[in-house]
């Protein structure tokens, strides 16, 4: 039983894949950060995360898989499911002892486990794309707040740097403690605390004066466009999960009003 | 803005366009140049209302005094209902408003008729004029083409929208006629013609001269009000089918008439909306722009209606029966589609897997998830399998084998 204790980027998992077979370990378990408790009698190895060893098992992925299987794997890592190390590292595995491409071999429980992670994270990235709800504040800073259960801001930058290239704007999730931040020129990631639960006369106070007119607005024609006698609950929450109901502005009532 | 009227005004003018059933933003390929505003792409539904319909454009009406008379609609000149309007500047601040906060993919703008065709007309464009060159917009824009409006105002509509749309409203003339004598079916075919072929042009040119710019670039609609008059499938599917080969339409859309009025042309207020036969409608109509059904094999003068109980493709396999059981493993992709319970991603997915290795049951569910409703039209037959494992058709996230460590 090794542990292999690596700093939870995806870099570092890939020094960590890089190191693995560097050192020829066996029974690998994957821990961020810190040594986990549960394995009191194994060994651990740690890894200091190192570009030019991730770049090597980068390059070498990329000549055995199609382009959309080489994100596949970005994207279940993404996923955050639980042991999605040692299940991606199945598929690596498999995918470097095999002389022609895997990917397709979807009978193989390591190919189809991370085509599923990398579904999972697909489809919360297009959920992420459409239940942002930008804010305006003071100083013409459009900001939202989020929390996904998978961590997919690093794919949805682009999209926002797309559509949104004529306004700052910021997206934090507020799970993961950090954000993305637009200047009009570059995206940046940036850490910081963001009180999400924030006083509303805080939020007055920092907020543009029409937002909460727009807010309003917005409100008032989620309601208006509601065909009352379709009502179809069960349809409703499974397009909109509750999940993600406390950071969209069309499903927080409305506290001021009269 | 004044706050206060602007919010009534949404209120009444985004409720009369809740019936208006189109909603798509994809299709249109308007980038972001220049550092602008927005851009076109696929198409993402930001919200979805409590009756489970997506909300992703701003879908309003300009205004609705209107000096038609027509029977099945809310804004008609003799309801005794408020008359609002929209300036051109509200309609372009509560559109921008709304995309820069993520809330919409753009703006989906219809009116009633004031004064006349073109004098509406020309406001419409003024928006979506002051939308483009003003705003630098690169959002999606659905608008509605009046019937009746002069060609030049049209053409100015499609070099900034990226769809229009003329409804035709009723799927005969004689119903149009009936419901809104003010109204007149050439108003409606004459700018379809001009735009398709406008479409048409632009498009030709783009391919010699890179530089020629969009018009129309998601084509247009339109859509017909269901279950208000008398017409049967056969003449509704039928109308759709001209639409689609003869005015190049992207999609028709069913509107199922929801009661407004007591008037004796019409169905009673309280006449249930028919749901079921809209819905039936829309299958009906992807098979034919989908699955290469021809109107004639849904429905026919022995059968003018759609079956209400099943959907139209198992509806087709139960009167051709002498076509099954298929064996996917040498029926072709146009057969396999065909198979009710088989969309045309899973056919697709399966004539491409069939190149690597036959495709048995179990196979075959992993491509489909769940084969039960199905089977009797299939080559294989594997009760025993469902026996073993109840819990064949369960997509739950539980069922990931990521245990099996």
């Amino acid at each position: 039983m090794t542990q292999i204790v690596y700093d939870g980027s995806y870099e570092g998992w890939l020094t960590a894949v890089f190191e693995i077979y560097e050192y020829k370990l066996k029974g690998i378990v994957f821990a961020k950060e810190e040594i986990s408790n549960t394995l009191l009698f194994s060994n651990s190895h740690f890894v200091t995360t190192n570009g030019e060893k991730a770049n090597r098992v980068l390059n070498d992925l990329q000549q055995r898989l199609s382009h959309h299987g080489f994100n596949n794997i970005y994207f279940a890592f993404l996923s955050e499911l639980e042991k999605i190390e040692e299940i991606l590292f199945r598929f690596v595995e498999y995918a470097f002892a095999s002389p022609i491409n895997i990917e397709g071999d979807l009978s193989r429980i390591e190919v189809s486990n991370v085509k599923k992670a990398a579904h999972l994270t697909g489809k919360e990235s297009h959920r992420m794309k459409a239940f942002v709800r930008f804010k305006l504040t003071k100083d013409n800073l459009y900001y939202a707040i989020v929390d996904p259960d998978c961590d997919v801001l690093p794919i949805i930058e682009q999209h926002f740097k797309n559509r949104y290239s004529d306004q700052r704007w910021l997206i934090y999730d507020s799970k993961r403690k950090y954000g993305i931040y637009y200047d009009l020129e570059n995206v940046s990631t940036v850490e910081m605390q963001f009180e999400s639960n924030a006083s509303s006369s805080f939020l007055a106070e920092i907020n543009d004066e029409n937002e909460e007119f727009f807010q309003n607005l917005w409100r008032n024609y989620f309601c208006s466009v509601n065909i009352e006698s379709r009502k179809n609950t069960k349809l409703h929450i499974k397009h909109m999960p509750k999940r993600y109901w406390k950071n969209l502005t069309e499903k927080i009532p409305n506290l001021n009003k009269r | 803005m004044v706050q206060e009227r602007v919010m009534e005004k949404l209120a009444i003018l985004a409720d009369a366009t809740k019936y208006d059933v189109s909603c798509s933003s994809g299709q249109s390929t308007r980038k972001n140049k220049n550092k602008g505003l927005g851009d076109t792409g696929g198409g993402i539904c930001h919200a979805f209302t409590e009756d489970g319909r997506c909300v992703s454009l701003l879908k309003i009406l300009l205004t609705n005094h209107c000096i038609f008379d027509c029977a099945y609609c809310v804004s008609r000149k003799s309801n005794d209902i408020k008359r609002v309007a929209f300036t051109v500047q509200e309609v372009v601040d509560l559109t921008i408003g709304f995309y820069r906060r993520n809330y919409i993919e753009g703006l989906f703008l219809s009116s009633g008729i004031f004064d006349n065709a073109d004098y509406t007309m020309e406001r419409l464009v003024r928006i979506v004029k002051k939308l483009r060159l003003e705003e630098n917009f690169n959002g999606y824009i659905h608008l509605k083409a009046i019937p009746g409006a002069s060609e030049e105002l049209l053409k100015e509509a499609g070099l900034y929208a990226d769809r229009l749309s003329v409804n035709v409203e009723m799927p005969t003339e004689q119903s149009l006629k009936l419901l809104a004598p003010d109204k007149n079916h050439k108003d409606v075919i004459k700018p379809m013609e001009y735009l398709k072929n406008e479409i048409i042009d632009y498009q030709e040119e783009k391919k010699s001269n890179y530089k020629t710019p969009l018009f129309a670039p998601a084509g247009q609609s339109t859509q017909m009000v269901i279950g208000a008059t008398k017409e049967n499938d056969m003449e509704i599917l039928g109308m759709a089918n001209y639409f689609y080969e003869q005015m190049k339409m992207r999609r028709v859309y069913y509107s199922g008439y929801v009661p407004i009025s007591h008037d004796n042309r019409l169905p009673a207020i309280g006449t249930p909306v028919p749901m079921i036969r809209e819905n039936r409608l829309y299958q009906a109509d992807w098979l034919i722009r989908y699955y290469g059904f021809n109107v004639n094999e849904i429905v026919g003068f022995d059968q003018p209606n759609l079956d209400l109980d099943i959907d139209p493709k198992l509806g087709w396999a139960l009167r051709n029966l002498h076509q099954f059981p298929v064996d996917i493993n040498t029926a072709d992709l146009e057969l396999i589609q065909r198979i009710p319970g088989i969309g045309f991603l899973s056919a697709k997915k399966i004539v491409r897997r069939k190149k690597f290795q036959k495709i048995t049951a179990r196979r075959f569910k992993e491509i489909r998830n769940c084969l039960q409703p199905i089977e009797v039209f299939l080559g294989f037959f594997f009760a025993f399998l469902y026996a073993k494992r109840p819990n064949f058709c369960s997509n739950k996230k539980s069922d990931f084998e990521f245990a099996k460590q």
